[in-house]
C-alpha cells in the first residue's frame, strides 16, 4: 500500500454551507464518497454514499423528510446512517447500516472528518473566521477535483517566491526573492513572515492602496496541519509604522485556503480573497474575485496550471525526488506538520496494516 | 481493507474469567488493526473435520497488539467454543478481522446497554467508550448464576453505580419496561445476549413506540428457547430423509446431504437460507431475528442456519423445481 499522504483524523472542508440544502449533495473526500444533505431542523448529515445492500451511491436516491430513500430498492437510511426500512420483510437486519460522519458548520464551509468518529473534537478545527464575511469581505469559490495532491497547494502557498515568475504582471516582484523571511513553528502551525521595506509597489497592491510613493509590503502566512493556509498580506506607505503594528495607513488583505484531498492526486480546493479595507464596494469585491479565478487568466488560474502540471510530471518520474532550496523551508516544515498527523492517525494505521 | 483478510496468529494469555469462560490473548502476526468497539475477530476453526468460522467479538485491546476475545464452553456446543476453550499459549491460529456488524454511534443523547451472559464482551467494549466519552449511560448485565458475570468486577470499578447486575437464581430480572423508561426519548439501547432475552427487549421496546432503528442487537447462535437436540428432516420433494445432530446446524446438514441452499450471514439476519415448512412433530425454535413475532407463529418458514427443532421431525421444501 502507497504510503498514507493525508491523516483521517482531521477536519476536511465539504463544501460552502450554502451548497448544502434539502437535496442530496455527493463528494468524495479522502478516497470516501460522501452524500451530505441538510435535515429539517437545519442540521447537516453526512453519509456514506454506497448502500449498505447493493452499493449504489444513496446520492442517486431521494430525499425524504431527513431520510435519504435508495435509488434501487428503496432502502431507507437515516440522518445517522440507520437503515429504518428493507423492502419486502417485516423486520430489520441490524446490521444494515451506512457509516455517519461527523459533521459541523462553521466558517462557512461545512467541514467533515473521515477518520474515527470517538476523536472528532469541533475545538481541533482550523482557525477559518476570516471567511467569516464579518470583519473581512470576500467572495471566492471552490476548484472541485484540482488535479494535484493537496501538500503541492500547501507547498505553493508556503513559498510565495513563486509569485515573481507565476504572477510577475499582477502580485509577482523581485523584492520578494531580495527580502528576508523567516519561518516559524508551534504545534500544529508553520509561519511564513517577510517584510519588504522600502519597495516599489506591485501592480496590484498600488492599485489597492492608491497611494504614490515605495511600500513596506509584508506576507505573513501560516498553515494549521494539515490542510488550511492562511496568508495575511498588504502593504502600507513606507515608514508610516506597518512593520511596527500599525497598518492604519495600508492596505490589509488575506487569501484563505481550506483543502481537502479527494484522492492521492486530486483535492478539492476552497478558496477566498478577503480584505478590510473597502468593504462595502461590491464591484471590488466582484473584479478581486476575478482576479483570483476567471476562466484561466486569475492568479489562480495561473497557479493551478502549474500544480496539474506538476502533478502530471511527478507521476511520470515516480523515482525523481523533490530537490529542496532555502525557499522551501515553510514547505518543508507544514509537511513535517502533516507527517506528524499521519503517523498519529488511527485509520491509517489500520490501512497500513 | 486489508483487515478482511484471513493471517496467522497465536494465542499468547489464557486466563479464566469463569468457571466455564475463559479469555484468550490473541496477537496477529501481520500488523495490528485497532478494533472499534462492537468489533468482532474471525478465526478459522476445523469442526468433525470440515474448516469453518467462527465470530468473537474482542472485548478489549491490549497496549502490545493483542486482541482480548472471551470463549464460554457450552454443553452442546457444535465444537467451535470446546476447540476454542482447549487453546493453549503458544497455540497458532488463522484470524482475519476486526470487522464491525455492531458499531456504536456516538454523541446520542442516552445510552442503555444490556448484555446477557456472554453477550457481555462487545458490551464491555462499549461500556468503556461510552465511559471515555463521559457519555450519559447506564448497563445491564444479567447472568444465571453470580460466579457466571464476567468481567463482572472489572466492569464494577469502571462504572460505579451506572452498572446494575441481574442474577435469575436470585430472582433479579432486568424489566425492560422500566429499564426503557428511564432511557431519554432519543436515546439508543445496545443489547446482546440470548434470543429470549432479546425478543423480551423487541416486545418491550414497540410497547414504549421507540424507533425499532434505535434498538441495537447483536445476536450470537445456539441460543434458542429450547437446548440443541437431534430431530429428523424429510425433504419430500428431493425424496431425502436425514437426522440433524444436535453439534450441527440444519444448514450444515442440509449441505452435508446435497441439497443445495443459498446463505449468507449465518446469523439468522438475512433470510436467504429460509425454507418452507411443509409439516413438524414437535416445536419449531425459531432463533432467527429475519422473521417478525407473528411470521414466526405461522411457521411458514424456518432459516436454516440457526433454527432448530424442539421435537421429533420437521418436514421441509426446497427451491429445486
Amino acid at each position: 500500500m502507497a504510503e498514507a499522504t493525508f491523516p483521517l483524523d482531521a477536519w476536511y472542508p465539504l463544501a460552502w454551507s450554502g451548497e448544502i440544502g434539502r437535496s442530496l449533495f455527493a463528494r468524495k473526500i479522502c478516497g470516501r464518497d460522501i452524500v451530505a444533505y441538510r435535515r429539517i431542523d437545519g442540521e447537516i448529515a453526512a453519509l456514506e454514499d454506497a448502500c449498505w445492500h447493493r452499493l449504489l451511491p444513496l446520492s442517486l436516491g431521494k430525499l425524504v423528510g431527513d431520510d435519504v430513500v435508495c435509488g434501487y430498492h428503496g432502502l431507507v437510511f437515516n440522518a445517522a446512517g440507520r437503515c429504518t426500512h428493507l423492502p419486502a420483510q417485516k423486520t430489520i437486519n441490524p446490521s444494515a447500516c451506512v457509516r455517519a460522519y461527523p459533521v459541523v458548520e462553521r466558517h462557512r464551509l461545512v467541514w467533515v472528518w473521515p477518520g474515527e468518529p470517538a476523536l472528532a473534537d469541533p475545538a481541533r478545527l482550523p482557525d477559518f473566521h476570516w471567511n467569516d464575511g464579518a470583519d473581512w469581505k470576500g467572495e471566492g469559490g471552490t476548484f472541485v477535483s484540482l488535479g494535484c495532491d493537496y501538500r503541492l497547494v500547501v507547498d505553493n502557498l508556503m513559498d510565495l517566491s513563486h509569485e515573481t515568475y507565476v504572477h510577475s504582471e499582477s502580485i509577482g516582484h523581485d523584492a520578494i526573492l531580495d527580502s528576508p523571511f523567516e519561518v516559524t513553528h508551534r504545534g500544529g502551525t508553520v509561519t511564513l513572515a517577510r517584510w519588504m521595506i522600502d519597495i516599489e509597489a506591485p501592480p496590484f497592491w498600488e492599485k489597492m492602496l492608491g497611494k504614490p510613493g515605495s511600500v513596506d509590503r509584508w506576507q505573513i502566512v501560516t498553515f494549521q496541519a494539515p490542510n488550511v493556509v492562511v496568508g495575511d498580506v498588504g502593504a502600507a506607505p513606507t515608514a508610516s509604522g506597518a512593520p511596527q503594528g500599525d497598518r492604519s495607513q495600508g492596505v490589509n488583505g488575506a487569501f484563505l485556503a481550506a483543502l481537502a484531498p479527494e484522492t492521492a492526486t486530486t483535492c478539492h480546493y476552497f478558496w477566498n480573497f478577503v480584505r478590510t479595507f473597502a468593504r462595502d464596494d461590491h464591484e471590488l469585491t466582484r473584479r478581486l474575485t476575478l482576479a483570483h479565478v476567471n476562466d484561466g487568466k486569475g492568479v489562480y488560474d495561473q497557479d493551478h496550471r502549474v500544480l496539474e502540471a506538476q502533478q502530471k510530471a511527478i507521476d511520470s518520474n515516480p523515482r525523481q525526488p523533490f530537490f529542496n532550496l532555502n525557499i522551501d523551508a515553510g514547505a518543508l516544515w507544514s509537511r513535517r506538520k502533516i507527517d506528524e498527523l499521519i503517523a498519529a492517525d488511527t485509520v491509517n494505521a489500520q490501512a497500513a496494516e | 481493507m486489508t483487515n478482511s483478510s484471513w493471517r496467522e496468529a497465536r494465542v499468547v494469555a489464557v486466563a479464566d474469567l469463569t468457571p466455564d469462560t475463559r479469555s484468550l490473548e490473541i496477537v496477529s502476526d501481520r500488523g495490528f488493526v485497532a478494533p472499534a468497539s462492537g468489533a468482532h475477530l474471525k478465526v478459522a476453526v476445523t469442526i468433525g473435520g470440515r474448516p469453518d468460522t467462527r465470530c468473537y467479538s474482542v472485548y478489549e485491546a491490549t497496549d502490545n497488539g493483542g486482541y482480548r476475545i472471551a470463549v464460554k464452553r457450552l454443553a452442546l456446543s457444535r465444537g467451535g467454543s470446546a476447540y476454542m476453550a482447549s487453546l493453549q499459549p503458544g497455540a497458532r491460529l488463522v484470524v482475519a478481522g476486526p470487522e464491525n456488524a455492531f458499531p456504536l454511534t456516538l454523541a446520542r443523547s442516552d445510552y442503555l446497554l444490556v448484555a446477557g451472559g456472554i453477550g457481555v464482551t462487545p458490551i464491555f467494549a462499549h461500556a468503556k467508550t461510552l465511559a471515555r466519552q463521559g457519555a450519559p449511560f447506564r448497563l445491564l448485565y444479567a447472568a444465571r448464576r453470580r460466579e457466571e458475570l464476567a468481567l463482572g468486577s472489572e466492569l464494577a470499578a469502571l462504572l460505579g453505580p451506572k452498572l446494575q447486575t441481574y442474577v435469575s437464581n436470585e430472582d433479579r430480572r432486568v424489566d425492560f419496561t422500566e429499564a426503557f423508561a428511564a432511557l431519554a426519548p432519543e436515546g439508543e439501547a445496545y443489547i446482546c445476549g440470548p434470543l429470549a432475552m432479546l425478543q423480551a427487549a423487541q416486545r418491550a421496546w414497540a410497547q414504549a413506540g421507540r424507533p425499532r432503528e434505535n434498538l441495537r442487537f447483536e445476536t450470537f447462535g445456539a441460543s434458542g428457547a429450547w437446548q440443541n437436540e437431534t430431530f429428523r428432516v424429510d425433504i419430500p420433494r428431493l425424496n431425502k430423509s436425514f437426522e440433524v445432530p444436535a453439534d450441527k446446524t440444519l444448514l450444515q446438514a442440509l449441505q452435508d446431504e446435497g441439497v443445495a441452499t443459498i446463505s449468507d450471514c449465518r446469523r439468522g439476519e438475512c433470510g436467504l437460507c429460509a425454507l418452507p415448512i411443509l409439516g413438524v412433530e414437535g416445536v419449531v425454535d425459531h432463533r432467527d431475528v429475519f422473521f417478525s413475532d407473528e411470521e414466526k407463529r405461522s411457521n411458514a418458514k424456518l432459516c436454516a442456519c440457526v433454527s432448530r427443532i424442539h421435537g421429533a421431525r420437521v418436514i421441509l421444501d426446497t427451491a429445486d423445481r
